[in-house]
């Protein structure tokens, strides 16, 4: 629709227009603050102190990362902090000392910080997770959304 | 009329563009940009454009680009 809005524009003798062909969820998929009625986002109430590790670490330097934080969790990305795997639990207490990339869960799902926390917390509780991983468009980790966050965000 | 990504509407808003949503009044009281006026798309005419300055870069958008 914006690409007409746009030439209507320059037949209304408009000289210098632009169309923003992604729209407002390309915006807001990227973290980029909106306005409006919708409540409170996703993006706005993520933790940012989650572990992370890159593919080639190895476990006993994760355990050591996780164990120092409130987390049971290690999120693995590259060097663009883009999310390429999960460490959950289950790896982190294997025995021995493989690397992230050989124990991780690949592509975890995750989420957009544009979407509401509402929303989030509906999906939290219907498959009974206790965080989702938020990512912008391109991957990038922005944070965990906690589940106790949400609950108590929106009890508020 | 050029099709730009949000780099270059960063840039243009930095240099004093104006931005107008398109869609309807529903949908821009839900979630608009910052700083984003509404003249949806039906309603584009040389009456509602008037409160648009011509000297100035206007950059248009909806929702995406399906």
């Amino acid at each position: 629709m914006s690409p007409r809005a746009a030439w209507r524009l320059e037949s209304l003798g408009f000289t210098e227009v632009y169309d923003y062909t992604g729209g407002k969820a390309n915006w807001g998929a990227f973290g980029l603050p909106l306005e409006g009625t919708v409540g409170p986002r996703a993006g706005d109430h993520v933790r940012t102190d989650v572990p992370t590790g890159s593919l080639e670490e190895r476990l006993q330097e994760v355990r050591a990362h996780v164990r120092a934080s409130e987390w049971d969790t290690c999120i693995a990305i590259n060097a663009e902090r883009v999310v390429l795997g999960r460490v959950g639990r289950r790896a982190l207490a294997r025995e021995d000392d493989a690397t992230v990339e050989h124990v991780m869960s690949s592509g975890p799902s995750t989420v957009r910080p544009s979407a509401t926390v509402e929303a989030m917390l509906e999906r939290m509780r219907r498959q009974n997770l206790t965080n989702v991983v938020v990512t912008r468009l391109d991957g990038v980790l922005l944070g965990l959304l906690r589940r106790e966050d949400a609950e108590r965000l929106l009890a508020e | 009329m050029r099709a730009i990504d949000r780099d270059e509407v960063q840039q243009l808003l930095a240099a004093g563009a104006q931005l107008v949503e398109v869609l309807p009044p529903e949908e821009y009281e839900e979630e608009h940009l910052p700083g984003a006026i509404n003249i949806p798309l039906k309603q584009l005419d040389r009456e509602t454009t008037g409160q648009l300055d011509r000297g100035r870069p206007v950059i248009v958008y909806c929702y995406d680009d399906v």
